[in-house]
């Protein structure tokens, strides 16, 4: 099988410190999981020691879709990272 | 939410550790005794640490020179942190060359005023800087960058770890700062040059090609320059010859995983560290340093 | 017409109303939400634009970090360099929540098919134009963007917060450079006074142009991609700015600003919008050697970019036979 040239998509995880969720934060491109793990770091916390990351691969992520009204769906199921309240909005910013 | 309330919210630092790029710079030095300790030459600290100090410097400038030219944009943020991770040190070698430059017991040596790193880094010229000739050589492709990152860091971070028990206080801070940096250098430029020498026919031949360009500078970083020999004696330096097996270990270990040949090692000697340069810093320097020059006591 | 097309009539204004309605109440449009076709290609659209800005952007300043006079600014330029690579990718990763593709977005970069703000497309000759830039063209940026923390569609608004932190550094980075060259030579303080002669201008086009003739934005405002228009943000940008110069002691280059009492703002001159045009359309000091900076690095990067991906082929081939 001739190999994509492209690098997969991976979905970056953050937890800022101990005792909080890890949080997506956004994506990146990386050529295997080592690689986008170190470019996390780099990207989205600045080598921040301690802070626990977690890549996965943007296509094995299975998610329920809100407007189906998936019966699976709830924020404590494992597909939850889109929920909107998983993400990391300072609240000092209001309207979010 | 008006428009002010959000730009207060903004302006607002409160989880900016997490999240903003170039701040939050510690002070490595804080609580640290800065005198020059006894039993230790000034004038040879001051030298020692303008070797260190130059060869992080030069190392950065070709690091930025990636800048805007890194193969995928994930890279250039790599390839920036590392070039702003070698820019500090730098800075902080240049710094404590120059304090300690006033303070050799040598009469001869005694200055009145303290050179400051911009002094250091912008006022003088190619033969009195002290780097090896590895990271002065003109960039190349990415196979080049990398080899010689992985070369360059492979060294240094042996270098630095030993430095961190330096009988200087301010050395061994640096040297304890930089080795968690270097590391994570040398682990970058390890995994790339695996995924380079074991990826495509290309890559392969241009990773070797790098590797024959570059290897004949690696004699180089074993070569003893006397600063460095009484450096050592003295308990403030490393004996440059005693990384050489780490080094072997470390470069043969990743060449394997890459599918890449080992050359031979190459015979000791002393260049730069003299202030022997090739042409290629002569032109790096008339880019870093125009500007500066041009503009002789100003304030930036 | 049959049961089952009245069905899915039916159900497809449903959908729209439920997507108008979520905007009507101020919340996040998600990506996985059903939304109009219209919508996801603008946001794209702004997205990807907003993204090849932050990319392209790192080429005028960029151009100083080898040759910044002191070893402190070279670090503060390279770390803001490295921020707006950073900005580039937080974008592209929103716009990818959409189903676009980066190497697709690149392409259209790269082909000219997408644009990115104009204001890159001036040269940088003076040092001085760090803090320039910093100072009125991040200015014009943060003015621009922190409306857009609110945008309807949620990746884009949560990227922005993060990036609208980080430019307010940027900001003050900029400021402090010039406040620092206008305590300095009488050489340094003409420097900053040639730069913003040269960046005035070009920062109030950034805004886009006048709302009269802005084809956008009715249909922006009314989805909350955009919250403000245009000619609201450039006088936004000028009554903040006037304050900030005369504390600088630098004058702006318009014989007609002063301040207006009766509308409680500032007024202003015309901006060029003939220069403009010509600069959108390709035409600016610096467009083909931006363009061409970003398709070398792009395409020499290619054999790179193939290695990783074969080599990572070939290590997960290793390990499926090793199992």
């Amino acid at each position: 099988m001739e190999p994509s040239r492209e690098w997969p998509l991976y979905e970056v995880f953050v937890r800022g410190k101990r005792g909080l969720n890890h949080v997506h934060v956004g994506s990146l491109r990386a050529a295997d999981a080592e690689m986008a793990l170190r470019n996390a770091r780099d990207l989205y916390t600045r080598r921040n020691e301690g802070v626990s990351i977690w890549v996965v691969e943007a296509k094995a992520i299975t998610a329920s879709s809100p407007d189906e009204k998936d019966p699976f769906f709830a924020p404590s199921g494992d597909k939850v990272y889109r929920h909107p309240t998983f993400y990391d909005i300072p609240e000092n910013v209001p309207h979010m | 939410m008006s428009f002010d309330n959000a730009l207060g919210a903004i302006a607002e630092d409160n989880d900016e550790a997490r999240w903003a790029f170039g701040t939050g710079f510690h002070d490595p030095l804080a609580g640290i005794d800065a005198s020059v300790p006894d039993g230790v030459d000034g004038a040879d600290l001051a030298a020692y640490c303008l070797m260190l100090g130059d060869d992080a410097l030069v190392m950065s400038h070709r690091l930025q020179e990636w800048c805007t030219h890194a193969p995928e944009l994930e890279e250039e943020v790599a390839l920036a942190n590392i070039a702003l991770d070698l820019l500090g040190q730098a800075r902080l070698l240049l710094a404590r060359a120059g304090a300690a430059m006033g303070t050799g017991q040598d009469e001869t040596a005694l200055t009145e005023t303290v050179l400051t790193e911009d002094a250091l880094a912008f006022f003088r010229d190619a033969p009195e800087f002290r780097n090896v000739r590895l990271v002065e050589e003109p960039n190349g492709d990415f196979a080049h960058a990398i080899v010689r990152l992985l070369l360059f860091s492979t060294w240094r971070l042996a270098l630095l770890d030993r430095l961190t028990s330096s009988a200087d206080p301010v050395l061994a801070a640096v040297a304890a700062k930089g080795v968690k940096e270097v590391a994570y250098h040398r682990d970058h430029a390890a995994l790339w040059t695996i995924r380079l020498g074991d990826g495509t026919e290309e890559s392969h031949r241009r990773t070797r090609r790098a590797l024959d360009v570059l290897w004949p500078a690696t004699g180089e970083l074993f070569g003893v320059h006397e600063v460095e020999r009484r450096a050592a004696a003295a308990g403030f330096g490393v004996d440059p010859a005693d990384v050489r097996a780490e080094f072997d270990a470390v470069v043969g270990e990743v060449l394997a995983a890459a599918a890449l040949p080992c050359p031979a090692p190459v015979p000791a000697e002393v260049a730069g560290r003299g202030g022997a340069h090739s042409a290629a810093l002569g032109a790096l320097l008339a880019d870093m340093q125009g500007l500066a020059r041009a503009h002789p006591g100003a304030t930036w | 017409m049959d049961a089952a097309d009245t069905d899915a009539r039916t159900g497809a204004d449903a959908r729209l109303a439920d997507f108008e309605r979520t905007i009507e109440r101020d919340q996040r449009i998600e990506p996985r939400d059903w939304m109009p076709d219209r919508y996801r290609s603008t946001m794209v659209r702004q997205i990807a634009q907003h993204a090849h800005s932050e990319i392209i952007g790192m080429q005028p300043e960029g151009a100083w970090i080898t040759r910044a006079p002191s070893l402190r600014r070279k670090a503060i330029l390279l770390a803001k360099v490295q921020d707006e690579a950073g900005h580039g990718l937080y974008l592209y990763s929103a716009a990818e929540t959409l189903g676009a593709d980066r190497p697709e977005l690149t392409a259209r970069l790269i082909s000219g098919r997408q644009k990115y703000s104009s204001i890159f497309n001036y040269p940088t000759p003076s040092f001085a134009d760090v803090g320039v830039i910093g100072w009125l063209v991040d200015g014009a940026a943060i003015c621009n963007q922190v409306p857009l923390c609110r945008s309807s569609y949620g990746p884009y608004a949560r990227a922005m917060i993060r990036i609208c932190k980080e430019e307010s550094f940027h900001q003050r980075q900029g400021y402090e450079l010039l406040m620092t060259l206008m305590r300095g030579t009488e050489a340094q303080r003409r420097m900053v006074q040639e730069s913003v002669d040269r960046w005035w201008w070009p920062s109030l086009m950034m805004f886009g142009p006048p709302d009269a003739e802005s084809t956008h934005t009715a249909q922006s405002m009314a989805w909350k991609i955009k919250r403000h228009t245009n000619d609201e943000l450039r006088q936004r940008f000028v009554d903040m700015t006037v304050p900030q110069a005369a504390a600088l002691g630098v004058t702006l280059p318009d014989p007609d600003l002063r301040w207006n009492a009766e509308r409680g703002h500032h007024d202003f001159g015309e901006v060029d919008w003939s220069e403009l045009k010509r600069v959108i359309s390709g035409d600016g000091p610096c467009n083909a050697e931006r363009i061409e900076v970003r398709r070398a690095a792009h395409e020499d990067g290619a054999w790179v970019r193939e290695a990783a991906a074969a080599h990572a082929a070939k290590r997960a081939r290793r390990e499926g036979e090793a199992a």
